[in-house]
């Protein structure tokens, strides 16, 4: 997984409430048998017409924001299903943070074993932050997670929480497979103590 | 001791080790396996040289992508990029020696569906899948969530998941359900209360008479739609239902495993006085046959209710709910039963058990789905389709007009050949209403198998008690 330190870019601001994962990643490309290559059809059906041409009214295609590396999001993004090819398709089309009042569940576990950060904050912050990301080009954030802190174009910092745990993968790009691995004593313990208290599982 | 809710008592059991900041090592029970969402896991396990922890404990199905045509049996994938994915779970499963039911095995069908089927699925335990309705499980008291591919691939390797324990919500449904009204009416409406947020950061455990009063199937349901209110998993306590509907299962313990497995089973119920975070009560005679108006699962109104205005609603919500009425082809004002639909579709991981499939037939037979309507009915697994042929049912459905099909997910995320083109306007039993889940441009309304079968013969949304 790539590390996560610092990230200075371009915010697109999405202020639609529930942008579910079907609207982050149709179905059609979870056919895929690989990670990669899923950047082309993030928010497809958002961004392209039935004919392929792009939506031009659709944010990640204005010139301000196409490349925009930070999203402001309204209300509860990612909600829906579990697919892990939603912020495979952020992570591919450049996106390396989430902003907003709230996160489904699974989409937010996966996000950080993609190197995504995605953020909490209340409203009043991401009515703020969402002000910025629609100035364009001209308003980067910097988001730096060692500090916690992000940085507005006027110079002002919001500070946001994130799980010790989860930041100290995410700073040093850690895949946890590895990190359970070195628990894998304490784990055949378990196994063969439960293993004797029910049989049946 | 203090006081524990079942939420408390089933991660107790399977905390390996917890580390200052609350993180756990969690042990899984059961890993649920199928073609879309795993195979960039098992090619990462290949990569690090690594095995599948405990095939045993982890169950492979091909669902999503499937055909549900009947020329499936003569192996006939057309989509190339289906046929691929179905084929690397098919080496996987094979590769690295787990329980697999393959396409044409009769036993096959829609993950969620054939692991309580085949007694997979037993009460206090851990399960996971790479998809979200996995929640479904938890209607036999097992703490059951979605994971994503990389917590796949984490589970393969160790059997075990890195996790931070949910607060506890309680939902009671209290009195007797009226005539007419089902589970599917109850999760609904739940989440029309609660919002597609509203159980974020919760695990539910759904209790109250209405609950205990419903079929496993009916819990089935319940739970399913617990993440469709954002909740990680929903749960109801095991009872004498569930304890019958298990024993004999394949996969369910049996002779002195069975006593034993009952005497930890007991156990597994909340503790008067354990805490809740938060407490929802409803009246199920408060509860009618509910649909969704919108595209998210939380435009729930009663069929006796209108469309809503956007000015009916605060914040975010009003954008949302303009674009929602727009997508949806519908004005403010309008009464849901003057809705018509083309398409009706019962099947899915909600709604695609025997006792949805006698709820349509109940309804349609010797009635005629009305003309030029497309019907189509995907039973959740090869057994329930070989039980509905068994009791006739099956007959009765294509009598009325009804495809029969072979098990999958079809049209519910219409990955496989099974959609709505643009503008089709679909009742379905499913789960999911929103923009493109059945095809771009289509256009879903949330409903029970009741409700769908009555607007499939009245070609509009229908109050079901009406008929």
């Amino acid at each position: 997984m790539e590390k996560f330190d610092k990230v200075t870019g371009v915010a697109a601001p999405m202020p639609l409430i529930n942008i579910d994962t079907d609207m982050i990643i149709p179905k059609l490309f979870l056919k895929t048998i690989k990670r990669s290559g899923l950047g082309k059809n993030l928010f497809d059906e958002m961004r392209y017409n039935e004919d392929g041409s792009e939506i031009p009214d659709f944010v990640l295609n204005q010139p301000a924001y196409r490349n925009a590396e930070i999203i402001v999001a309204g209300d509860n993004f990612g909600c829906g299903s579990s697919r892990e090819h939603a912020p495979w398709a952020l992570l591919d089309f450049g996106i390396r943070v989430v902003i907003s009042t709230s996160f489904a569940d699974i989409f937010f576990n996966n996000c950080f074993k993609n190197g995504i950060l995605p953020i909490v904050l209340p409203q009043e912050d991401v009515d703020k932050l969402m002000d910025d990301a629609g100035r364009g080009a001209n308003a980067m954030l910097t988001v730096d997670l060692e500090n916690q802190v992000i940085t507005g174009p006027d110079g002002g910092k919001i500070e946001f929480t994130v799980d010790a745990f989860k930041k100290h993968c995410l700073l040093n790009g850690l895949d946890d497979i590895g990190l359970t691995m070195q628990k894998s004593d304490a784990i055949d313990a378990f196994e063969t103590q439960y293993g004797a208290a029910a049989p049946w599982v | 001791m203090t006081a524990k809710t079942l939420y408390d008592k089933i991660w107790d059991a399977h905390v390996i080790s917890e580390d200052a900041d609350g993180t756990s090592l969690l042990y899984i029970d059961r890993h649920l396996v199928h073609e879309v969402t795993s195979p960039q896991a098992f090619e990462g396990l290949r990569a690090a040289g690594r095995k599948v922890h405990a095939p045993d404990k982890t169950i492979a199905v091909p669902d999503h992508n499937v055909p549900t045509t009947l020329d499936r049996v003569d192996g006939v994938v057309k989509n190339e990029e289906s046929r691929i994915q179905l084929d690397a779970l098919d080496k996987n499963a094979k590769e690295f020696g787990l329980h697999y039911y393959p396409v044409n095995d009769v036993r096959q069908g829609v993950v969620h569906i054939i692991g309580p089927e085949q007694g997979w699925t037993l009460p206090g335990m851990t399960i996971v899948c790479g998809d979200s309705h996995t929640a479904t499980h938890g209607a036999f008291g097992s703490l059951a969530h979605g994971i994503g591919t990389s917590e796949v691939e984490h589970v393969l390797a160790t059997q075990t998941l890195i996790q931070a324990k949910s607060k506890n919500m309680k939902v009671e449904i209290t009195g007797k359900l009226p005539a007419g009204v089902t589970a599917k009416d109850i999760t609904m409406t739940v989440i029309g209360l609660t919002g597609t947020a509203g159980g974020t950061g919760y695990v539910i455990e759904y209790c109250g008479e209405a609950i205990r009063d419903l079929s496993m199937e009916g819990r089935m349901t319940v739970c399913n739609m617990a993440i469709e209110g954002g909740a990680r998993a929903g749960l109801i306590a095991p009872d004498e239902k569930t304890f019958e509907y298990v024993k004999g299962r394949p996969h369910a313990p049996k002779g002195g495993q069975w006593e034993m497995a009952m005497e930890s089973w007991k156990n597994l119920f909340s503790d008067e006085g354990a805490h809740f975070d938060k407490v929802l009560t409803i009246k199920a005679e408060d509860i009618a046959p509910a649909v969704t108006w919108g595209t998210s699962p939380e435009d729930v109104l009663p069929i006796t209710g209108t469309v809503p205005s956007p000015e009916d609603f605060e914040g975010g919500k009003v954008d949302a709910v303009k674009r929602s009425l727009e997508y949806m082809g519908l004005t403010a004002g309008m009464k849901l039963t003057d809705i018509e639909i083309d398409t009706v579709f019962v099947g899915s991981c909600t709604n695609g058990r025997i006792e949805d499939i006698r709820a349509v037939a109940d309804i349609v037979k010797g009635k005629k789905v009305k003309e030029g309507m497309r019907a189509i009915i995907v039973p959740g697994s090869g057994l329930v389709r070989a039980q509905a042929e068994e009791e006739g049912i099956a007959e009765i459905l294509e009598d009325a007009g009804f495809e029969w099909r072979l098990a999958g997910c079809s049209m519910c995320l219409a990955m496989n050949p099974d959609k709505l083109d643009a503008g089709e306007r679909c009742a379905a039993t499913t789960n999911r209403n929103f923009e493109g889940r059945q095809g771009r441009g289509g256009r879903t309304h949330l409903v029970s198998p009741a409700m769908a079968a009555a607007a499939a013969l009245t070609g509009h949304l229908t109050d079901v008690r009406d008929l």
